[in-house]
């Protein structure tokens, strides 16, 4: 799957299918990308670019519901959305960011499993990660609330082994609960984002040559020292696009914080949609959303400068 | 000690399939609890044994309403987002031309947008042209959001393509809808059908941006959604129940087609 492309390059790039050039093609033929490109990418740009133009200015308004909204580019809205938000943004990322080094701890095994040990389960294990996709996520969430139920199975023998002790004493619980905590909701979190983390790694996984493996063997490589050497760089791409796929939806989520969580775990997205619809101040919500979307956009970028994959393909 | 070796030689083996069964888990729950009597309101704890849910599954208001407009929503989705974005794949592989950099940057952003921030921009779009929210505006933000998956999609696979086939075709004075139809759009049917597959399963299930765009309109997630606040009705467990059976069933034909075809094939 490929998540980013390279930034426009001068030079041709290599995956253009060959073409035989036998005359010089009509205005008309030339004309034939612009007429595929146009109705997809005019729903894009008036669905998708022109809100985000709206939202800027609706960020900069200052009115109320019954008198009117008017852009008098007032920035304060901002300053004090961060000032009164800053929990919110700040327990955002630093659920997703759990969830997603979870995701990719808890996912690097069943890909790699699927690729390279299921043998003919492989089809059937696949079909079973993407199987969730199809029952609503909204049900299985709430399933979370049975299984992590005050006096059900989970938290009993969480107690009985006396984790839930040490996870309250980080804060990620409270006193034999469960639900309504931090961990909750990173759990949560963790539960649904696996598939987008699950597929990116076992398709860069899968293109990987076996024979790498042998060789390393053959040079007396342990299967440690050929994990780290050979399989983990390799899958890298993998491993980044997993972590966007999961991380950056993750960061706007409200779903997992509202159902399993409490008033503490609210996340920035719970805020936006609040403010959106229920209170129906615009011009914070909107920079809200704004404010999270640039926080996105830049863990990403610095995010992808640091992995050294600008193209991932 | 032959255990311990044992599970040290099969660790990604174990660490996997624990996995799985994490995934797996919530689906098992939830169709355990549809054959739940629940007492109050929420289905939440074990009760009794009960047909109830699964011989009526209708019986709750407003639940089969809102799968019906969510299937309906789900299909001209899949069939706006498959067109446009079949397209835009096509135009982007096989043809050279300005501003291509420009267009895979806006295919790939709303791939790259927290969903709320989406949700959230396209509703002040809304507000500010007084459209009425409901039904249409719910399939625009849907066919928008699913048009860069369905791109994605489609391009991995025409990418793959060898255009000698449709030279070959030309050479044989096929023309241009010929060749397009027999050859190029056989070829890249797995892409399209993979494409049309995501885009089908993300707007059934998408909760986010329905939540913001769909006004006083109901769809499945939402029904949902209002459901984990006022109690759930059983009902919810047996369709997501019935959702994850067909899919596998559905997935598994697929498969056992597809190996039939491969097998008469070989010989």
């Amino acid at each position: 799957m490929s998540l980013t492309e390279a930034p426009p390059a001068p030079a041709p790039q290599p995956e253009e299918p060959r073409e035989l050039k036998l005359r010089k093609p009509s205005t008309r033929k030339r004309l034939v990308p612009y007429w595929l490109l146009l109705p997809g990418i005019l729903w894009l740009v008036v669905f998708f670019a022109l809100p985000l133009v709206y939202q800027a200015s609706t960020s900069v308004q200052t009115g109320s519901l019954e008198q009117g909204f008017e852009v008098t580019w007032h920035f304060q809205t901002y300053v004090d959305a961060l000032r009164e938000y800053y929990p919110q943004f700040i327990r955002s990322l630093l659920y997703a960011g759990t969830a997603t080094i979870l995701c990719l701890l808890l996912g690097y095994p069943l890909a790699y499993l699927i690729a390279f040990k299921a043998g003919r389960w492989r089809n059937l294990v696949l079909v079973l990660v993407i199987a969730p996709f199809f029952t609503s996520f909204l049900i299985r969430t709430l399933a979370w609330k049975t299984i992590l139920a005050d006096g059900g199975a989970v938290v009993d023998v969480l107690n009985t082994l006396h984790v839930l002790d040490v996870t309250s004493w980080l804060g990620w619980t409270e006193s034999n609960r469960v639900l309504a905590t931090p961990m909750a909701v990173v759990c949560g979190l963790t539960y649904n984002f696996l598939p987008f983390m699950i597929l990116p790694l076992y398709t860069s996984l899968e293109r990987i040559d076996g024979r790498l493996h042998e060789a390393a063997g053959d040079l007396y490589a342990t299967p440690a020292t050929t994990f780290r050497k050979v399989t983990f760089p390799l899958s890298m791409p993998g491993v980044v696009s997993g972590t966007l796929l999961t991380f950056i939806p993750a960061s706007g989520d409200y779903v997992n914080a509202e159902l399993l969580g409490s008033t503490d775990t609210k996340m920035v997205g719970s805020v936006i949609q609040s403010q959106f619809l229920r209170v129906l101040d615009y011009p914070t919500a909107a920079a809200l959303s704004f404010i999270l979307m640039a926080i996105v956009l830049l863990a990403v970028t610095f995010y992808i400068r640091r992995s050294g994959t600008e193209d991932l393909v | 000690m032959p255990v311990l070796r044992w599970i040290r030689r099969n660790l990604v083996v174990i660490a996997g399939l624990l996995t799985l069964a994490y995934m797996i888990l919530p689906n098992i729950v939830v169709m355990v609890f549809s054959f739940n009597k629940p007492n109050g309101r929420f289905n939440y704890a074990w009760q009794r044994f009960s047909l109830d849910a699964w011989k009526d599954p209708c019986g709750v208001a407003d639940l089969c309403g809102s799968l019906s407009l969510s299937l309906q929503i789900a299909f001209w989705a899949t069939l706006g987002a498959t067109a446009l974005g079949t397209m835009i794949a096509f135009a982007l592989v096989r043809y050279r031309f300005r501003a291509r950099g420009a267009i895979n940057s806006l295919i790939f952003l709303p791939m790259a947008m927290p969903e709320v921030v989406m949700a959230a921009s396209l509703l002040t779009l809304f507000l500010n042209m007084g459209a009425q929210l409901g039904f249409w505006t719910v399939l625009i933000a849907h066919i928008m959001f699913c048009l860069s998956f369905v791109v994605t999609a489609v391009k991995a696979r025409v990418m793959s393509m060898d255009p000698r086939l449709e030279e070959a075709a030309r050479d044989l004075y096929a023309g241009p809808v010929q060749t397009f139809l027999r050859v190029t759009l056989p070829i890249a049917a797995p892409g399209i059908a993979a494409g049309a597959l995501l885009a089908f399963a993300l707007s059934f299930d998408d909760f986010i941006i329905t939540n913001f765009n769909a006004g006083s309109t109901v769809t499945f997630p939402m029904f949902v959604w209002g459901s984990a606040q006022r109690g759930t009705p059983v009902q919810i467990n047996v369709i997501g129940t019935a959702m994850f059976i067909m899919a596998i069933s559905v997935v598994l034909v697929g498969q056992v087609i597809a190996a039939r075809r491969k097998n008469n094939a070989r010989p």
